[in-house]
């Protein structure tokens, strides 16, 4: 058995390193290209949303490399993200590929579907083995979060413009080679000291922008044409409410104290949006609401084209920005690579909120 | 007075490139409408050339703005003091002239826009996304599909006494619901009224889309010539509507207001000069193979010296000039 899995920004480097724990052959698929693009629109149904596109083709070029084996996540169907795997498994049969899609499906109360699909995937290996491959693996989820939070930070303040991503493209190059949990833990240190380093300009207090939406388009730079390196060059410090690590601690681990505050901020947008709607757009109501209290400057809904739940909190956003008088902006992705339309739109957001800033 | 200095404001758009002179006052001295033809460099340059030998003898550029979806490329040949978005320089010319401003309507060929200001300030915008049904050129198709110059389009509309409703939100739904009402039998006047309607509900639909729209609301871009949508949007908002002198060039008018702006604090110019403009200009493209992302890079040289390049993710050529 060689195992894959879909891309989602930088989830591969601790997925990476749990199945390499394991023992496990693993072929994380390559970067996503305009190649993944192009295949994945080939196979998928014209009308699906997009993360579904670039997950086949992802999956397309990992068989081609040697893989028979997907591993993905499921969300217990709320939007068409549940029917992911049953749909895709078809598609690739039907090309003729002989591999096996497993749904990691996030535990309500019952940790045992999780924990028997895991033991599938570890080929009988006992628990002892899983377990341990796990906490080596989850604290590489939260420490990778950081050095993307800290480029974050950087990038908005660097003095020299693209030193920061001198060193995030050159730590992306190295993590791909670079193989097991306690190795990869080294490199995310080692970058993360080299990011500290760069010089920041002085006396320099950047725009806060909040990022809400969809989880795969927000997570993933090459579908949202990587908005938050536009933003933090135009001199914009970014946060986002979707995070992998976020997501690990909300969905798979018993974090309590992160699960609470997560309530209270949903509890917020219950005026808006008061239930579960499927997707994520409760939480793109309910964080944006939280930005707003936050002080934030302006906020960017990201989403890709005809998403059902986002397109419902996307009517109810421009009520958001009257009551709490923050400018917010909806950012639909589709196939589109060309991106000049969104540069346009990115500057201009971010100039009237210098001017607003310079009004107040 | 020895020599004048003037200020050159481009706006490279999808369909049009529009190129204007004015003075320190603001006085419009030269105003240039050309279709982009998907060839802006070429274009550009004609039309500075044509430009340059219209001028005054005395006259000397003192200032270059560029602004629309071809503003690096326009910037980088002519070399700009001010590179800016679509949104500002709109906002800006709006403001200049009519300072009492609180909303811009602009409805270009590709897009459309809408932006909102409060005392003076761009405060809020949107601009449509994926849709055409709310643009110059959905009227385009539409009156070349009935056979009307576009410029009688609007005229034609204003005499329609009963305007027919179409459905306005999306350019297919819209066609084809025209052709049904056209076979039976309502008028041609009738028709154009309601389309034109149509276009004003999906522009306030899509792009409005829960702004408050203050007076004073200046209508600017191409259509705003087009006084069956003006008339629409008159009685759909129940505002009076303005539409200024030079609407439609305010983009390429905002860009020289920010270009004479900007000079008057650096004090000097970055513009190469008309003369330059006879060098060869060539663009390049070519695939990085630095990593898999594969980033077309776009390479701009003058002779054999590269003035500009972008394109990459990364930054690896737009830092190496």
């Amino acid at each position: 058995m060689v195992l894959t899995f879909p891309h989602m920004g930088q989830m591969y480097i601790p997925a990476k390193a749990f199945f390499e724990e394991m023992g496990i052959e693993t072929i994380p698929p390559p970067p996503v290209t305009k190649r993944t693009l192009e295949l994945g629109t080939k196979y998928s149904p014209e009308f699906v949303c997009l993360p579904f596109k670039i997950n086949l083709g992802n999956y397309i070029e990992s068989i081609e490399k040697g893989a028979d084996t997907i591993v993905i996540t499921g969300s217990c169907g709320p939007c068409r993200f549940g029917l992911y795997g049953i749909v895709q498994v078809e598609i690739l049969r039907e090309l003729g590929y002989d591999v096996d899609i497993l749904v990691l499906d996030p535990p309500r109360e019952d940790y045992s579907k999780l924990m028997e699909n895991l033991k599938k995937i570890g080929e009988g290996k006992d628990f002892k083995t899983v377990s341990r491959a796990a906490r080596k693996a989850a604290p590489i989820v939260i420490s990778c979060d950081k050095l993307y939070e800290l480029a974050v930070y950087k990038r908005a303040r660097e003095r020299i413009k693209g030193d920061t991503d001198k060193i995030l493209n050159e730590f992306e190059r190295t993590v791909y080679n670079t193989h097991g949990a306690d190795k990869i833990t080294e490199l995310l240190k080692l970058y993360s000291r080299k990011l500290k380093e760069i010089p920041e300009k002085e006396e320099y207090t950047p725009i806060y922008i909040g990022l809400v939406g969809e989880i795969y388009t927000l997570i993933e730079p090459y579908v949202n044409l990587d908005i938050e390196r536009k933003l933090g060059l135009l001199g914009v410090h970014v946060s986002r409410n979707m995070k992998v690590d976020w997501w690990v601690r909300t969905h798979l681990l018993p974090d309590i104290p992160l699960r609470i505050k997560e309530k209270i901020i949903l509890h917020r947008g219950r005026q808006y949006l008061g239930m579960c709607i499927g997707g994520h757009a409760r939480q793109t109501i309910a964080h944006s609401i939280n930005y707003a209290k936050e002080g934030y400057d302006g906020i960017i809904q990201v989403m890709p084209f005809a998403c059902m739940p986002e397109v419902v909190a996307q009517s109810i956003l421009p009520s958001v920005s009257r009551d709490k008088d923050i400018p917010i902006m909806t950012f639909t992705v589709d196939e589109i690579t060309g991106d000049a339309g969104y540069n346009t739109r990115l500057e201009a957001f971010v100039e009237t909120i210098k001017q607003r800033k310079i009004k107040a | 007075m020895g020599e004048c200095g003037l200020y050159l404001g481009i706006d490279v758009g999808s369909v049009s490139t529009n190129i204007i002179v004015i003075d320190r006052d603001l006085t419009v001295l030269e105003k240039y409408y050309i279709r982009t033809q998907g060839r802006p460099i070429q274009i550009l340059k004609e039309s500075l050339m044509k430009l340059s030998s219209n001028l005054p003898l005395n006259s000397k550029i003192s200032g270059v703005g560029c602004t629309g979806s071809g503003r690096e490329l326009a910037g980088a040949i002519v070399g700009a003091d001010v590179v800016k978005n679509e949104i500002t320089a709109h906002g800006i010319a709006a403001l200049t002239f009519l300072p009492d401003t609180n909303t811009v309507i602009e409805i270009g060929g590709q897009d459309s826009k809408i932006i909102i200001i409060r005392n003076g300030i761009i405060t809020d915008f949107a601009m449509n996304t994926v849709c055409a049904a709310g643009t110059g050129s959905f009227l385009d198709r539409q009156a070349s599909r009935l056979n009307i110059p576009i410029d009688e389009f609007g005229k034609l509309a204003t005499e329609s006494k009963s305007p027919v409703r179409i459905a306005g939100r999306c350019a297919v739904f819209a066609e084809s619901d025209m052709i049904h009402k056209q076979q039976m039998g309502h008028e041609i006047a009738d028709i154009v009224g309601g389309l034109c309607i149509a276009l004003v509900r999906n522009y306030l639909n899509n792009v409005g889309k829960g702004k408050k729209i203050l007076p004073r609301v200046v209508f600017q871009g191409g259509v705003a010539a087009n006084r069956g949508i003006k008339n629409a949007f008159e009685s759909m908002l129940n505002t009076e509507i303005t539409v200024p002198e030079n609407y439609d060039v305010m983009g390429a008018l905002g860009a020289a207001i920010l270009a004479k702006d900007e000079v008057d604090s650096t004090n000097s110019t970055k513009f190469r000069g008309f003369a330059r403009l006879k060098d060869d200009f060539v663009s390049t493209s070519f695939e990085c193979d630095g990593c898999p992302n594969m980033c077309e890079i776009v390479e701009i040289k003058v002779g054999s010296q590269i003035v500009a390049r972008w394109g990459d993710r990364c930054g690896k050529w737009t830092s190496a000039q």
